[in-house]
């Protein structure tokens, strides 16, 4: 492998881990929080990337499905936060388990009335549909390196509420005692749904700008799921600085395995996780 | 008291099963079923999930052709039986002898899905029912697990692609890379190519795959243009082929390094591809524009009848039809006279849409493969890319 190639692939390494990341912030986050397992955050994920199919031949414009769907996406997890799950905070993980189950079954049925079963395309925007020559005979798509864009804003918007804001204080203090907190005067159900919120909106989001890379298929939450709580297992429970490296390392390995080992790759992130597993039981950042 | 109980429930449970078993004819006389009733033809076929349209199109190509023989098999009236099998192999087993123990069917044609049949092929080879495939590539059923019942109408996994190499040589392309995903067909499907192109003069200078189902090509697109081979050869189906050409025109290879692949690259998805596609060469046992009256006539009693374009699916259920029938009319009708039966659906050929094809030892078609070409939005047939092509079979004993 040459330095041109090599540097190219980093690059694809880190693009498909920034989209991890993505997906894996709003589930560390929300187990990390509210101590909830969701397993339907993959459905999330479905359901941004079937709003930006729906929503762009709708508005004509991606962009303009990007900010409606957001919206969307995040009233739906502000209601199903009220309807469902802050009753299930204090519950066994059993409970949550079963309940997050049953909605990943629900989700897939809607999603059949309601889209469909097949496979749909969603165009990529006018504006970033070029190429960027990059070697004699390979090119980088623009929108991959918009995707990539999006995601390292969103991790730095995300560190800056985290860490920087009073609302992320609130967070954190949540997150370390939640009795505490809730003496102190700090409104805990309302912290809640704004995290839950928050979760859903990224993983709708990261659906929404892999939709014209990825197309739009039935069950395609199901497969991100499970690399999302590999990242997540690996970056220590409600870590998001965790879950950030994981999500590059996963990337890393992901890539590169596929070039270098292809008759393991679909193997070796798992190994990854065995590994970190054996060295750090509580992943590489535990809160 | 308990006792009178106990017996009154078993009179129920007695009387009930009696009713179940009355309302299934089990309690028919054989000879009535046998000869003057209807011929019960069994379709196991996707009628929902992403293989949905393809069992429409079979079971339109099916009924098209007995309809044009006046509705009848060997003179015989004909009751369908329908099971959706939802391309669901954990429930092959109990689908199948949904039609084979409960409706008692002659024929079970079925299916699409290649993990499915594998249950309809146990279900077949235990209960010796005649079965049809209309579509399954799936080598092991007409090699080492073939059997004197089981018939294929439609292709191998590995026998589209087997035609590609020579057409790949033709051009000048010696050195190419493969690309798939990591599965069975992907595999098969890498068999045939490879055989082809090492035949051929081809040398293979890497074999990439991925985990199926996934979709994220990117990092082996950047590998293909580190590799600068000649040509890239692919097997893909369903969605996921439109994403990968899409993919390859975005990543700049498209135009520099020339991509071949299996028919089923570009069949159904050149829409969903737009001009990604044009100009991707495949090899397949069927194309829309073959240039003959049996497939022009085809299409427009197909079109006709359905209201809509028959595709490659809808030729493998029609040649199902053909197969059958020319097996029924030899038999007249009776189905149980299973060695005339065979011997009559392995000699001779089955007049197609596709061209002339026959059965071979192992009961899979030797067949013509057409090379094509996406052009506007048509996969345009430019030649034969390998005259009477055989599966190997190997493996196969017919007991």
């Amino acid at each position: 492998m040459d330095l041109a190639t090599f540097l190219i692939q980093l690059l694809n390494s880190v693009q498909y881990g920034l989209l991890l990341f993505m997906l894996a912030a709003g589930l560390t986050l929300i187990f990390g929080i509210m101590g909830v397992v969701n397993l339907a955050h993959g459905s999330f994920y479905m359901l941004g990337a079937y709003l930006a199919y729906s929503l762009s031949a709708l508005l004509g414009s991606l962009t303009l499905a990007l900010i409606v769907g957001t919206l969307l996406a995040v009233m739906f997890g502000l209601a199903l936060e009220w309807l469902l799950f802050r009753h299930f905070y204090h519950r066994d993980h059993l409970d949550q388990v079963l309940l997050t189950f049953g909605l990943i079954s629900i989700f897939e049925e809607l999603r059949s009335m309601v889209w469909g079963d097949d496979v749909h395309g969603v165009p990529v925007p006018e504006l970033l549909a070029a190429s960027i020559p990059l070697t004699a005979n390979l090119s980088y798509p623009v929108y991959r390196l918009f995707m990539a864009g999006i995601c390292l804003l969103l991790a730095l918007g995300l560190y800056l509420l985290i860490s920087k804001t009073r609302l992320g204080m609130k967070i954190r203090a949540g997150a370390f005692n939640h009795d505490m907190a809730e003496a102190l005067g700090v409104n805990i159900k309302l912290i809640h749904a704004v995290v839950f919120a928050l979760g859903v909106g990224l993983a709708a989001v990261a659906g929404m700008i892999a939709a014209p890379t990825s197309s739009v298929y039935p069950n395609m939450g199901s497969q991100v799921l499970i690399m999302c709580f590999v990242v997540v297992v690996i970056g220590g429970i409600g870590s998001v600085r965790g879950a950030l490296i994981a999500a590059l390392l996963v990337g890393l390995v992901d890539t590169f395995g596929k070039v270098l080992l292809p008759s393991v790759a679909g193997m070796l992130v798992y190994m990854l996780m065995a590994a970190v597993l054996l060295w750090k039981p509580e992943g590489l950042f535990k809160q | 008291m308990t006792d009178s109980s106990t017996s009154r429930r078993q009179v129920l449970s007695q009387g009930a099963a009696l009713i179940g078993a009355a309302s299934t004819g089990m309690l028919l006389p054989q000879v009535a079923q046998a000869q003057a009733g209807k011929l019960r033809v069994g379709l196991m076929l996707p009628y929902t999930g992403t293989f949905a349209q393809l069992g429409v199109a079979i079971e339109n190509g099916v009924r098209l052709a007995i309809n044009e023989q006046g509705g009848k098999l060997g003179g015989r009236e004909i009751e369908y039986f329908k099971v959706d099998d939802e391309s669901e192999p954990s429930k092959a087993i109990e689908n199948a002898n949904k039609l084979v123990q409960r409706d008692k069917v002659d024929v079970l044609i079925g299916t699409v899905h290649s993990g499915v049949q594998m249950g309809i092929h146990k279900v077949a080879r235990d209960s010796g029912v005649l079965c049809l495939i209309p579509n399954a590539g799936v080598h092991i059923a007409t090699r080492a697990q073939c059997a004197p019942n089981v018939f294929r109408t439609s292709f191998s996994n590995s026998q589209p692609t087997r035609a590609l190499g020579a057409a790949m040589v033709a051009k000048g392309h010696k050195r190419a890379v493969w690309i798939t995903w990591k599965y069975a067909a992907g595999d098969e499907a890498f068999e045939g190519f490879k055989e082809g192109y090492l035949a051929a003069g081809g040398t293979i200078i890497k074999e990439l795959g991925l985990p199926f189902p996934n979709v994220e090509f990117q990092a082996l697109l950047t590998e293909i243009a580190a590799l600068k081979p000649d040509a890239v050869a692919c097997f893909f189906a369903g969605g996921a082929s439109a994403k990968f050409m899409i993919d390859y025109a975005a990543a700049g290879l498209k135009g520099k390094i020339p991509l071949y692949g299996s028919g089923f690259l570009t069949e159904g998805m050149l829409d969903a591809a737009g001009p990604a596609a044009e100009g991707v060469m495949t090899t397949l046992h069927y194309g829309d524009s073959i240039e003959t009256p049996r497939n022009k006539a085809f299409r427009l009693a197909y079109a006709k009848t359905f209201k809509m374009q028959p595709d490659v699916y809808a030729v493998q259920g029609y040649d199902t039809g053909l197969l059958l029938i020319k097996g029924a009319n030899a038999v007249k009708g009776d189905l149980n006279n299973k060695p005339a039966l065979y011997k009559a659906m392995e000699t001779g050929a089955i007049d197609s849409p596709r061209g002339k094809w026959t059965m071979s030892k192992s009961h899979n078609p030797v067949q013509d493969i057409y090379l094509r070409v996406v052009e506007n939005k048509e996969n345009k047939v430019i030649g034969v890319a390998a005259k009477a092509l055989a599966d190997s079979g190997v493996g196969c004993k017919m007991s």
